[in-house]
């Protein structure tokens, strides 16, 4: 079992090479990804940098103290996290409102402006996605059946969220559009009274002008 | 892929063995980002894909301007699978024939000031199984786990349906929220233009009428 164990550590460490989708972004550039969530939804966010090395012509694994700083942001743009993590690195968050939460990847490059690249392998999961089942499996010993309804379970409880969510934005969306036809037709009554009034003081000023002058 | 390397008993039968590739509960099969595009900008993303491996690229513009952006899918030998302009949604599935790296870009280059929010989902090969496989007879699934699998792919539609609905409804709302913003600002805008014009008239009026002593004398014999 110790063996195992060790073996099992080594062989990850070698292993622990990410693919899955990349971009490339500047040094000193951000870039961030929306996510719109319900409320109670927990975010694992995966990422691995790599550097552009002219000497080898190809992206390499950065090996001085390159991190990432991880921001993200809630709906009331309130910054809910903020840290910086290695060169691969992984972040939780559980969002506590509904709404749109807006992560924010830029490097802790200190350079004042740079032509370095950067790749950035980048995984973000979100609610039922982001769980593990293999550590519950382990941990809750369950059968294969168990963890299948246990997934199954969790997906449900997302899809609930959701139509909740999707029911708390059908509503806001319905009072955007009567309160917009409200003020289509408030503004639009209060221009034809300022028109017909500006019509009166025009002619009225310029009647008392003419009499004034003598010509009427 | 990132990889796991754990070890689970089994206690039925006392036995350590060895789960390799069992995923850190991470379907990485398919990935959905959102991300916002600038105007005159392109976004590219990369993904290395092995050869055989159906996968699917669908995106969605959710915001901003007239709903468009230009999209192209290029092979690993630069040659371009997909390549089309000001589209508001799409879906395209393809078998790769080449192992290699697979780029796809948004390109909002067309547009001079509006900038987009687009959503993609990229899902490379099937869904990775719950349970690592590689070390169990097939045997056959009794009706439960059958049916369980079923409900599983069921919901797993119920989702993307759920998303789809979600993002377009994402899209009407923030038009909604941004017509009423403008329904004000212009009509602010106009009462003072209507008042300005209302004052200017007047005052050009008598303007006419006055300084030449001359020309405000009324016409007469």
């Amino acid at each position: 079992m110790g063996t195992n164990n060790m073996l099992a550590f080594a062989l990850f460490s070698v292993i622990s090479v990410a693919s899955g989708l990349y971009f490339h972004i500047g040094e000193t550039e951000k870039k961030c990804f929306i996510e719109e969530i319900p409320d109670e939804t927990m975010v694992v966010g995966h990422y691995k940098v790599e550097m552009f090395d002219r000497n080898v012509n190809d992206y390499v694994p950065t090996v001085y103290g390159l991190g990432m700083h991880v921001e993200v942001t809630d709906p009331e743009d309130k910054t809910i996290m903020s840290r910086t993590y290695a060169a691969d690195g992984r972040f939780t968050f559980t969002s506590h409102s509904a709404g749109e939460h807006v992560i924010c990847l830029h490097s802790n490059s200190t350079a004042w402006f740079s032509s370095g690249q950067l790749r950035v392998h980048m995984d973000i999961q979100v609610g039922e996605h982001a769980v593990d089942y293999s550590q519950i499996q382990a941990k809750d010993k369950l059968s294969e059946l168990q963890l299948r309804i246990r997934q199954l379970l969790d997906q449900v409880e997302q899809i609930t969220k959701e139509q909740n969510y999707q029911r708390y934005r059908e509503e806001r969306f319905r009072q955007t559009s009567e309160s917009t036809n409200q003020r289509v037709l408030w503004w639009s009554i209060a221009q034809t009274v300022i028109l017909l009034i500006t019509g009166f003081w025009q002619m009225r000023h310029l009647k008392s002008f003419f009499e004034a002058k003598k010509l009427v | 892929m990132f990889v796991n390397v754990s070890v689970i008993d089994i206690t039925s039968t006392c036995r350590t063995q060895w789960n390799s590739f069992v995923l850190g509960g991470m379907p990485l099969f398919g990935t959905e980002l959102t991300f916002e595009l600038p105007d005159s900008e392109k976004q590219c993303f990369f993904e290395q894909i092995e050869k055989g491996v159906q996968s699917t690229i669908e995106f969605q513009v959710i915001t901003g301007g007239q709903y468009d952006v230009d999209m192209e899918l290029t092979a690993p030998n630069g040659q371009t699978l997909y390549k089309d302009v000001k589209k508001q949604y799409d879906s395209f599935t393809w078998t790769p024939d080449q192992t290699g790296v697979y780029k796809f870009c948004f390109s909002n280059e067309f547009s001079t000031f509006s900038h987009k929010v687009v959503y993609f989902d990229f899902q490379v090969g099937e869904e990775k199984p719950l349970f690592d496989q590689e070390n169990k007879q097939a045997t056959a699934m009794t009706m439960m786990e059958s049916a369980t699998e079923d409900i599983h792919s069921s919901l797993n539609d119920v989702i993307d349906s759920q998303t789809h609905f979600k993002l377009r409804e994402a899209t009407g709302r923030i038009f909604a929220e941004d017509l009423h913003a403008r329904v004000n600002y212009w009509s602010i805008g106009e009462t003072l233009i209507i008042l300005m014009i209302g004052l200017g008239q007047v005052f050009i009026l008598r303007s006419f009428f006055t300084d030449k002593k001359t020309s405000g004398m009324p016409i007469h014999s």
